[in-house]
């Protein structure tokens, strides 16, 4: 029942002219999205991958699980001196990652294009 | 002169995870035709999923010999939901996430679904069924006229 949870990285240049690593989700984050989630952000080189991207844009449920996911994500990240940025969040999910504290540790954006000037 | 008959919607769902999905997209119908915004609809929708994976996960511990029934009480100005169990109910109240905490490694990314379901509607209780069983969780949200 529940949709399984695609991942594909793709490799992009930010303005700065920095390397980034976009991981773009598509289906539902949940339970189930742990090889998906984690999975794929484990799979990246942490000598390369400093700066991440999450793609949400393709999402359209995210259960409190799925929040989890999230941010044991960021854990990993932090404790590899990655820095994480996500964009394309409805505003509802926007609010609910908002409330849960996750714009701590991650900057939340719009778009591609705003989350590659922000980093 | 008898009031109206309230209108009431009921689905039954299994102890599966994923079908908290079906009570989800029944909410947010009613929530539609009750005239309700489409950002309520949103917080509706996030606050019954997490009821229902709380009843399936800690209710009925993903025992598919066991539902989880959902009761949507339709009024004039907002709408009820319960979402039943066979569990002991919660004992616990809401905590609001540290994610400073989750961060360190000193509080479980997990467990906030029950902060997640105060937060996003108007009412929320925790009821403990009686001898054990049939607990549940009643939540109301209300039709904001004036911002509509």
């Amino acid at each position: 029942m529940q949709s399984e949870t695609k991942s594909r990285v793709e490799q992009v240049t930010s303005p700065a002219g920095q390397a980034v690593a976009v991981l773009r989700f598509e289906g539902d984050i949940a339970s189930t999205s742990k090889d998906a989630v984690l999975g794929a952000f484990q799979a990246l080189p942490k000598e390369t991958a400093r700066l991440v991207l999450l793609d949400f844009s393709k999402v359209d449920y995210i259960n409190s699980s799925g929040i989890a996911l999230v941010i044991q994500l960021l854990i990993e990240a932090s404790n590899s001196g990655q820095k994480v940025a996500a964009f394309g969040l409805s505003a509802h999910f926007t609010k609910v990652f908002t409330m849960v504290g996750i714009t701590k540790y991650a900057g939340l954006f719009g778009s591609q294009a705003e989350a590659l000037a922000g980093l | 002169m008898k009031a109206p008959k309230p209108t009431c919607v009921e689905v039954r769902l299994p102890s599966r995870l994923g079908y908290e999905k079906v009570a989800m997209s029944t909410a947010a119908s009613v929530a539609k035709l009750m005239g309700f915004r489409e950002d309520r609809v949103e917080d509706l929708k996030t606050a019954v999923a997490e009821a229902c994976i709380n009843a399936i996960e800690h209710g009925n511990r993903l025992n598919e010999g066991l539902s989880v029934g959902v009761v949507l009480s339709v009024d004039a100005d907002s709408l009820e939901v319960k979402v039943i169990d066979d569990g002991k109910g919660m004992k616990s109240r809401p905590v609001k996430p540290d994610i400073d905490r989750k961060m360190h490694g000193e509080e479980d990314p997990r467990g906030m679904g029950m902060f997640l379901i105060q937060a996003l509607v108007d009412e929320a209780e925790w009821v403990v069924g009686s001898e054990g069983k049939s607990s549940y969780v009643r939540l109301v949200i209300r039709l904001d006229k004036d911002a509509a």
